[in-house]
């Protein structure tokens, strides 16, 4: 139990120091995912090669030769993301045999640090869902509660790390996709400013939202993975080409001056009990250390969800166009009734493919961009999104993060939300505005609930500003000093 | 809305279980949508992307990407070097 409760900067640390082989620090991993994945779930997909991979780099450091700054920490990744020679689903039944002949920036720059891929994490198909639900490969449990969600869409990558079947892990956020779960599950997620890192080998959802950040136990580690994955990369045009600063590093405690921001529209009777009592606490602490708390404004946040399930669904109407059974992925099955013509090749093999919620996605988003809606919905969406981002770029000018709760509540049971998808959208409204504005946002442990299910706060501060955020989430975290582990664990 | 066009459209078969599942969710979706008729956009440039980038140049050099085997090996039917499809016409 001793290795699965290091943090990453605590492996590369001993292991640097020949205190402890990559090999046990794997093969310890593994055990755990043995015992407890039939349970939770989380993973899609174990790397077979991974102690291979770990008496490797054990023999590469014996040899005195220089190891990476993630050297011999297992790393968990969402199924979204590409991994050469091994299995990548996106949790859909039309990928179920897919292995990429290339792997993502993200998984190439972690192993060249020496992380080792320990498998690949369970999701909502494409992303798509807040639970974890929506998966081909059935539902991912919660490890402080199995009858509650997880939360999504990265819920596996979420639930490996809080049940210490990996102590980090990379996930994809779209809207909320990585803070939720962080929060569902009691850990740290983070995801960095829209350009920051590479989007080159993940599976596109909705290509002006995407971007993918680390999930792990603590903000250190959470700082020290992002460092590893972003920068510039000239297969994405998209990213930034200003350097990564030394966040972990820089990361400090100290919040006096700081101006913390508190929307004033994220405060609503939606926000259950103890939501609204974890963030008075958090606001609280933040001024007990010196921080200024200001009341924002950002007008625009009731819209959030029409304009996100406008613009998201239309890109990804045009991005899962490419699932068409020619090339790649599954094709319906035509030995006994050969199709009539070409788009009922298609429109079957679609059909089989996707799941549920994916295909009503990709029907709501070519509705939207149909002629006749495309000036009402998709183009109305991107002109309100650009006043969201105004409503921020305001607000950041009297404060310098943002605080507030990551959801209205804690984990909901699963199937609570299933059968209505306008619901489960609702849920979302805090998270989705950091995607639209592209600023960078995460989310750290806030407290418990009642019956002891953990909240997240969230924080997000200015484009680019990652640094401001880490520290208050750092600061947070050294002040409360929470102690609870999930119940899987006890 | 008209839920076969749109599945057309998508190129998507849904069964008739589905249509009337995603007539009554799709309409409820978008009708929760109009709350955007009443803000004013007038000469307001739609915003696509959230970060503005400078676009920038790389050296036209050529460079060895995947192989022929490669490109080909997640096809569901080839035929020596070709992606194999059922007759459509």
């Amino acid at each position: 139990m001793e290795t699965l409760n290091l943090s990453a900067a605590e492996i590369v640390k001993k292991f640097s120091k020949g205190e402890i082989k990559a090999v046990e620090v794997v093969g310890a991993y593994l055990k755990n995912i043995e015992k407890r994945d039939k349970t939770l779930n989380s993973f899609i997909t174990k790397n077979e090669n991974a102690l291979d991979a770990a008496k490797k780099l054990d023999a590469k450091r014996e040899q005195g030769k220089p190891t990476g700054r993630l050297a011999g920490v297992p790393v968990a990744i969402k199924d979204m993301l590409c991994t050469k020679g091994q299995k990548t689903t996106a949790a859909s039944k039309i990928l179920e045999n897919f292995i990429p002949p290339y792997s993502a920036t993200v998984v190439e720059k972690l192993e060249a640090e020496d992380a080792i891929v320990i498998g690949k994490t369970n999701q909502d198909e494409f992303a798509m869902g807040s639970s974890t639900e929506n998966s081909a490969f059935g539902p991912c449990k919660n490890p402080w509660d199995l009858e509650r969600v997880p939360g999504g869409s990265s819920g596996g990558s979420a639930a490996a790390v809080a049940g210490r079947l990996s102590p980090i892990a990379i996930g994809t956020d779209t809207g909320g996709s990585i803070r939720q779960p962080a929060s569902f599950c009691g850990i740290v997620g983070a995801k960095p400013t829209y350009g920051r890192v590479s989007r080159f080998g993940i599976i596109a959802f909705a290509s002006s939202l995407d971007q993918a950040g680390p999930m792990t136990l603590n903000v250190e580690d959470a700082a020290l993975t992002m460092e590893v994955i972003g920068g510039q990369c000239r297969r994405d045009s998209t990213t930034s080409e200003r350097k990564i600063p030394h966040w972990a590093k820089s990361l400090s405690q100290d919040l006096k001056g700081v101006k913390v921001g508190l929307p004033q529209e994220y405060i609503t009777d939606a926000l259950s009990t103890d939501t609204k009592k974890t963030l008075d606490e958090a606001v609280k602490f933040v001024q007990s250390e010196g921080a200024e708390v200001v009341p924002v404004s950002l007008p625009h946040t009731k819209l959030c969800v029409s304009l996100y399930y406008i613009i998201a669904t239309c890109e990804a109407s045009s991005n899962l166009a490419r699932y068409d059974g020619v090339r790649f992925g599954k094709r319906a099955d035509f030995t006994h009734s050969p199709p009539s013509d070409i788009l009922e090749f298609y429109s079957r093999t679609r059909g089989e493919g996707f799941g549920t919620e994916v295909k009503r996605r990709i029907m709501l988003g070519t509705f939207a961009l149909s002629s006749g809606y495309y000036e009402a919905y998709y183009k109305k969406a991107c002109q309100v999104r650009r006043k969201l981002r105004e409503d921020f770029l305001k607000a950041f000018q009297s404060c310098d993060v943002m605080l507030s709760p990551v959801c209205t509540g804690a984990a909901f049971k699963l199937g609570e939300k299933v059968s209505d998808p306008l619901s489960m959208y609702l849920n979302d409204v805090l998270t989705l505005s950091t995607n639209l504005a592209g600023l960078p946002g995460m989310s750290v442990p806030g407290g418990f609930t009642k019956e002891g299910l953990p909240i997240g706060l969230q924080i997000t501060s200015h484009l680019f500003n990652e640094q401001a955020m880490l520290n208050v989430a750092y600061a947070i975290e050294k002040g409360l000093s929470l102690k609870e582990v999930p119940n899987v664990l006890r | 809305m008209d839920i076969k066009k749109v599945a057309e459209l998508a190129r998507l078969q849904i069964s008739e279980q589905e249509e009337t599942l995603y007539d009554q969710q799709l309409s409820s979706i978008v009708n929760y949508f109009v709350e955007l008729e009443a803000i004013e956009t007038k000469g307001i440039e739609p915003m696509v992307t959230p970060v503005d980038l400078e676009p920038y140049w790389r050296e036209d050099k050529k460079e060895s990407t995947l192989t022929t085997d490669e490109a080909l090996k997640n096809a569901p039917e080839k035929m020596g070097n070709l992606f194999k499809v059922p007759p459509v016409v």
